[in-house]
């Protein structure tokens, strides 16, 4: 479903803030995965997302989605394909736009924007039915402008918004970590359901290593910019945070790395 | 008791002068409320719209066929902001001054190399002229202008609530959300720019008509005047009117009640010369308040 290949960013090239983030990255993912993301700071999760969503040119590789290479394909062509949620509960929606505004505008995901009417009556009954899901009383207040809603309640109207139009591909940018814990927990319940109810293939990053151990059904740690640890199915589903800290010293050969981790 | 019938007597043209100015208001609300992009080509634009249509006018044309191509040259006008600011990279601001500049040149090859032109109501079909602004007769260019301003919010309350309309919305609401959906936000802020500026180059050939002439500095401030219409409706009645078509009525009621106020000033005794003084003042002023709430209502919080 995803393939990146050799995949190199390096921001700021030539001045004293050059920063490798990206560094002959590869993976492979098949349709369906459920791939959870953890590493240190800097080690380039979110780059590698946001290089996959297109939000910058990537220096060399390739990036392949179902087939397609969108390596030179601009963000919001890109969108077709992808469903997003980002870290900030304030990026993922219009605060000045109303719920089912917003639905609307994600219902149309890859597809032409017309002169017909943003939102017909079969829509709303379609967006009240699908609010539902979030259990969050959403349904009874689409007129409501986003931007009265709590952080909580942005990132799981984020996280269908991304997913009403069936993505290829879902990609989630430490979405809860910006909420308090009871939040953040109702949030990722909300994501297993969506991504169990259409078996997207979907890549979480996460700075809780227990989630990523909970969560999905294959886990791969970053650490300067590539892929160091790739565990998926039995084997993962039996870790312990004691043996992902081990993991992560052996892969990186150094001890000061669970202080690294832990701190992230 | 001469005061208040001579204020009483300039109100008709205040009125016209408002409404005709509260189209390029409801152009302004387009980009700097809608896109959330402060837009001057404006400043040139609007006297591209006069020129254009006075200068076809006197050619013989058709006022309503000479209106619509005033509309078209604000559309490429804006246009050149958005290819400016969208793709060469220039920020929106630098965008329309450049735009704004070039303007001038472009205004002053139109009318001829001339700094003015007249379109005489005696000699000319004129849509609104300023002279009938008090009579009774079917001559009076307000019901027009009434029915003029009705058609374009109706027009644009229904293109903002169609599809496409709405990915403009979005992408002047958050442009990160707008693309992780799927809109062509430069496209879009482009397309936003160009319907803004036809809307002001109508405006344009409106008032020159009204006005009887075109002169090349008409558009000096415009943003400004805009700017203000836009912000008086908000502040008055921002609170009454949240339908979209009625945030329009509003931008164009701004446009009105900043006419009368100078009307009122000007009788009062203020010298002309010191009008854009004051509309800066004012437009300032009515920008900070809001600022102000934000860093002085906190501390009252607190005691």
């Amino acid at each position: 479903m995803l393939e990146l290949k050799n995949i190199s960013k390096t921001f700021n090239a030539g001045t004293v803030n050059q920063k490798v983030a990206l560094n002959g990255l590869n993976l492979t993912m098949a349709e369906g995965e459920f791939v959870t993301v953890i590493g240190g700071n800097g080690a380039g999760k979110s780059t590698m997302l946001n290089a996959i969503a297109g939000v910058f040119p990537v220096d060399t590789g390739k990036i392949t989605i179902d087939g397609v290479d969108v390596t030179n394909l601009a963000e919001y062509k890109r969108a077709k394909y992808i469903g997003r949620v980002f870290q900030d509960p304030m990026m993922g929606t219009a605060a000045t736009m109303q719920i089912e505004e917003n639905l609307a505008l994600a219902a149309r995901r890859g597809k032409p924007r017309t002169l017909r009417p943003g939102i017909t009556k079969a829509d709303r009954e379609f967006y009240r039915e699908q609010l539902k899901i979030l259990d969050l009383g959403l349904e009874d207040r689409m007129t409501t402008k986003v931007g009265l809603l709590s952080g909580g309640q942005r990132q799981a109207l984020t996280l269908l918004m991304a997913t009403l139009q069936q993505p290829k591909l879902l990609l989630l940018d430490e979405h809860t970590a910006a909420l308090d814990p009871k939040t953040a927990a109702k949030v990722l319940d909300a994501t297993q359901r969506i991504v169990d109810r259409s078996h997207l293939t979907t890549m979480m990053i996460t700075h809780n290593m227990r989630d990523a151990i909970t969560y999905g059904n294959r886990l791969i740690m970053m650490y300067e910019g590539h892929v160091v640890v790739d565990v998926r199915g039995e084997e993962k589903k039996n870790l312990t945070v004691e043996q992902l800290l081990n993991l992560f010293s052996k892969a990186s050969g150094s001890d000061e790395a669970d202080d690294k981790l832990l701190l992230s | 008791m001469n005061f208040f019938l001579s204020l009483f007597n300039a109100m008709p043209g205040a009125v016209t002068q408002g409404m005709l100015w509260g189209i390029m208001a409801i152009g302004v609300y387009i980009t700097y409320r809608i896109l959330d992009v402060a837009d001057l080509t404006v400043d040139g634009s609007l006297a591209t719209g006069g020129a254009v249509c006075v200068m076809l006018m006197r050619a013989g044309w058709n006022p309503w066929i000479s209106l619509l191509c005033a509309f078209l040259a604000g559309v490429l006008a804006g246009l050149c902001t958005g290819l400016l600011h969208t793709r060469c990279g220039i920020p929106a601001i630098l965008a329309g001054i450049l735009t704004q500049l070039a303007l001038y040149s472009v205004n002053l090859r139109i009318m001829g190399g001339k700094a003015n032109q007249p379109i005489g109501v005696d000699k000319y079909d004129l849509l609104v002229s300023q002279r009938y602004v008090r009579e009774l007769t079917l001559n009076n260019p307000i019901p027009l202008v009434i029915l003029v301003l009705a058609v374009l919010t109706g027009l644009l309350y229904w293109f903002f609530g169609t599809e496409y309309g709405s990915s403009l919305r979005a992408t002047g609401a958050n442009q990160n959300m707008a693309r992780a959906q799927g809109i062509n936000t430069k496209s879009g802020i482009t397309f936003g720019l160009m319907l803004a500026n036809g809307m002001v180059a109508l405006a344009g050939g409106l008032l020159a008509q009204y006005q009887g002439a075109v002169d090349v500095n008409m558009g000096r401030g415009a943003i400004v005047i805009g700017l203000a219409a836009v912000i008086i409706g908000e502040v008055l009645l921002g609170k009454v009117f949240r339908n979209f078509a009625l945030k329009l009525t509003a931008v164009v009621i701004g446009a009105v009640i900043y006419y009368m106020v100078i009307q009122l000033v000007l009788q009062l005794g203020l010298n002309t010369n010191d009008l854009k003084l004051l509309t800066a003042l004012v437009v300032a002023l009515f920008l900070a308040i809001p600022y102000w709430k934000t860093v002085v209502l906190p501390r009252k919080k607190e005691v």
